[in-house]
């Protein structure tokens, strides 16, 4: 294990996710630079940055879809680098991905099975089905639904309840907040804290900083594939630097 | 009068529109040889041959059109009247000009050069066989038949429903006259086809009246049962709606089982050919219906198949000749096109859409070109292909090549298997995750979706049913030349696929059974042979006519048939402001809230 590691956090074996040191290129672009991250059991944390950051490559990592060059992705105490996304999945990782990505012509019954498509329980399956139509009643009732027919929040929920249909150890979500109508942001935002508080531990990925530092326990700010910041939300709420970059301005009203 | 009253303002943009639509449609219908190639196709003896209905359903169909108006609710919709028949007539007349203007050009040019259908023959066959006739007529006969397609909006319903039955039962009947005539042996009816048939082929001309009227008749008063018994089945619960698809199947089984004994060769050979091409396209419609992956090359795992067969138990192959029984052969067969499958998928299938489509059509020509190289001839014959392919040998019985009968049956047991195959995987685990693929590669991999594996299993599959095709083709033609793996095949059985409806069943088969079975295939002749090499013309225009119309297909699968229905609803939903607002609501009190 590299024992520079400046973060006494990325070391802890209680972590459900940790990057050590991770490297990535896309051909022969740098993106992500000696990233370290930990995500613990029952946490919120984000990750912010602007455009072209890597976060979006971060989440990748995460789930296997793209390989690090160097570094360790450890899930659960255990480096799975060379583990296919499936395994990841099958081992407590799940996305949420950006603008939700349904599977528009099949119903929204088709989409929350296909979030479970790596599991044989059957009894575990329609646990997890009735948990998800209790968090989201209007889910159950658009059952035979195709999912492209529905709102974007409802939408947003059957994307949600998907990902929670693999019954995950941490829920990575890509840009919850992206092409969402302001008041169904505010909404989407208190859907996460709700499943946060159930103790599902939440990695979340937004440009939105303001709304996500408001409900995080800690956050990371990426700058070019490198992380500048790491400290708990408040922190990074009020700090100026952050403030001037991503919060636009003058903070909260 | 010097001022029409207003309504009879007519819309000349659009009769002008139409109206040369319809004569370049009639001039293109002329000049690629239609009316002369299918003249010799009688539909109603003497009177009308298909020839002539290639010409004259034009200007009744431009009539129509160009006279349907648009209805929008809530904005008053004019009366059909006399305006809208004029519109027809002008319309009709138009285009029936174009065709005036072609013989008046045929008579005193000859650019027969580039157009080899400029001929005195065309000429022939449009003055009705007459030589002096008067070119003008067929200003005249476009008028009258735009007047009565136009007409057809003014008559009550009941009325055009009886007509268009009429008339379609006729053409049916014409269409199938071989195929009739061929049936009545074995069933002991020849007395009712002479009744119907002149001997040299269409109808006579009172039975053809008496039938258009009968079952004109019989359509009015059976009227919207039939959409009645459809959406009684659809709305069925799920337990009863399967017991009627098993009784459905059941008698769709029987019939193919019992009627074969009472056809003859003809309609043997023809149900043969369309089940070749059935069992090919349900490989197909795996591949691109389920796995949304668009193979142009599947006509490469049919020619292995074919291949390996004629290797396994022709005594005359080249190289390697163990002459095996067809069935030992097949267990080969199987093993080398799944093996073919997963050597052309596994470079393929990281590709997407239009680059994947791309590849597979050149994979699709390498593997015919190989069998055709001198490279490999030593071992596959090179254009000699691989004759003396033995019939099949199945113990019981011994099916010869040309045992049509017997080729038809084991085409029909190999279509059952491949149902079957469709059907249960279309519920698997393993059909879960090509919808999945279809609908988002991307988020199917995040879900956990072993991605390359589906698809080659997709591929493999496939390639396993087209190649049990090839096994039978072989056998049956009794030899194998590279050059009947044409790239031809595998567009003609996509356009199967297409035109039938992608991912849905019935819809192979009645996608099969009208472009193999009437049309004919891209070697083999069908009901309206007169087609000849107009049949590819044809394949053309019907694909471009559904992609425009009808892209769900003929025969939709009930997954988008449910799609468009409940687009439907959510619009009502909408408009009646039902769905979202209450959902408004909620958000904006949230909102209060904080």
């Amino acid at each position: 294990m590299n024992t520079e590691i400046s973060n006494s956090e990325t070391t802890d074996p209680s972590a459900l996710l940790e990057f050590r040191q991770v490297n990535t290129h896309y051909g022969a672009v740098h993106i992500l630079k000696d990233v370290d991250l930990a995500i613990y059991p029952g946490e919120l944390v984000c990750l912010l940055g602007g455009n072209a950051s890597g976060k979006t490559t971060t989440l990748k990592t995460l789930l296997g879809m793209v390989t690090p060059t160097s570094g360790e992705v450890v899930l659960d105490g255990e480096v799975v680098n060379n583990q296919p996304t499936s395994y990841r999945v099958a081992n407590g990782v799940t996305m949420v991905p950006e603008n939700r990505r349904l599977f528009k012509r099949l119903t929204v019954k088709e989409n929350l099975m296909l979030g479970a498509y790596l599991r044989n329980d059957r009894d575990g399956i329609n646990e997890d089905l009735e948990y998800v139509y209790d968090l989201f009643p209007r889910v159950k009732e658009r059952l035979s639904q195709k999912a492209g027919t529905l709102s974007g929040g409802e939408q947003q929920m059957v994307a949600i309840g998907r990902a929670l249909m693999s019954r995950p150890k941490v829920l990575l979500m890509d840009e919850p907040s992206m092409g969402l109508a302001p008041a169904l942001v505010q909404q989407n935002f208190e859907l996460i804290e709700k499943i946060n508080n159930e103790g599902m531990a939440i990695f979340m990925v937004e440009q939105n900083a303001n709304m996500a530092l408001s409900i995080a326990d800690r956050g990371w700010v990426l700058l070019t594939g490198r992380v500048i910041l790491d400290d708990t939300a408040e922190a990074l709420r009020a700090n100026e630097d952050l403030q001037k970059a991503y919060l636009g301005g003058g903070s909260g009203e | 009068m010097t001022t029409l009253p207003s309504s009879l303002l007519l819309d000349w943009k659009r009769i002008f529109k139409w109206g040369s639509i319809c004569a370049a449609a009639l001039l293109f219908v002329s000049l690629v040889g239609m009316p002369i190639k299918l003249d010799p196709k009688s539909i109603i003896s003497p009177l009308l041959s298909l020839g002539y209905v290639s010409l004259l359903w034009l200007p009744l169909i431009f009539g129509y059109v160009a006279s349907s108006r648009v209805v929008l609710e809530g904005v008053e919709t004019r009366k059909p009247g006399l305006p809208d028949l004029l519109t027809g007539v002008l319309t009709g007349t138009i285009g029936g000009a174009g065709l005036t203007l072609l013989m008046l050009g045929i008579e005193n040019f000859d650019i027969r050069d580039p157009l080899i259908n400029w001929s005195p023959q065309l000429l022939e066959v449009l003055a009705f066989g007459a030589r002096d006739l008067n070119s003008a007529v067929w200003i005249g006969i476009g008028g009258a038949l735009g007047l009565v397609g136009a007409g057809l909006h003014l008559i009550p319903e009941n009325l055009r429903r009886g007509a268009s039955y009429g008339f379609f039962t006729v053409l049916a009947l014409a269409i199938f006259e071989p195929a009739l005539d061929d049936m009545s042996e074995g069933f002991r009816l020849e007395w009712l086809v002479e009744l119907i048939f002149e001997k040299r082929g269409g109808l006579k001309l009172w039975p053809a009246i008496i039938l258009a009227l009968l079952i004109g008749l019989i359509s009015v008063v059976t009227k919207g049962k039939a959409k009645n018994a459809v959406a009684q089945y659809r709305e069925q619960e799920k337990s009863q709606k399967k017991k009627t698809s098993v009784v459905l199947f059941g008698i769709v089984a029987a019939l193919g089982i019992v009627l074969p004994i009472f056809m003859g060769t003809y309609v043997n050979s023809l149900l043969a050919n369309v089940g070749i091409f059935l069992l090919l396209a349900l490989g197909l419609n795996i591949v691109v219906g389920l796995a949304g992956i668009l193979d142009l090359g599947y006509v490469a795992f049919f020619a292995v198949g074919a291949y390996t067969t004629a290797v396994l138990t022709s005594e005359l192959s080249p190289f390697f000749a163990p002459g095996m029984t067809w069935v030992l052969s097949l267990v080969f067969v199987i093993i080398l096109a799944a093996l073919t499958g997963l050597f052309i998928g596994a470079p393929v299938i990281r590709m997407r859409g239009d680059y994947l489509a791309i590849v597979t059509l050149g994979f699709g020509e390498i593997i015919r070109l190989l069998f055709l190289s001198d490279f490999l001839k030593p071992y596959f014959g090179g254009a000699q292909g691989i004759l003396g392919v033995p019939g099949i040998d199945l113990g019981v019985v011994y099916i010869s090549g040309t045992d049509t009968r017997g080729i038809f049956y084991l085409v029909l047991f190999f279509c059952a298997i491949a149902v079957y195959v469709s059907w249960r995987l279309q519920a698997s685990r393993l059909g879960r995750s090509w919808m999945a693929i279809r609908e988002d590669e991307q988020v199917a991999e995040a879900m956990g979706i072993n991605t390359v594996n589906s698809k080659l299993m997709a591929f493999v599959v496939g390639a396993v049913l087209a190649s049990f095709a090839g096994a039978i083709m072989a056998a049956r033609v009794g030899s194998v030349f590279p050059n009947s793996f044409m790239i031809l095949i595998s567009i003609v059985i996509l356009v199967v696929v297409i035109v039938g409806g992608m991912g849905s069943i019935p819809g192979v088969f009645v996608g099969a059974f009208v472009l193999i079975g009437v049309l004919g295939g891209p070697k083999q002749p069908g009901l309206l042979q007169e087609f000849g090499s107009l049949k590819l013309l044809v394949y053309g225009m019907l694909l471009v006519y559904m992609m425009l119309q009808k892209p769900e297909g003929l025969v939709p699968s009930a997954r988008r048939t449910q799609e468009l229905h409940q687009e439907e609803f959510l619009q009502d939903a909408w408009l009646k402001g039902t769905d979202d607002e209450d959902e408004e609501q909620t958000v904006a009190g949230e909102e209060a809230q904080i």
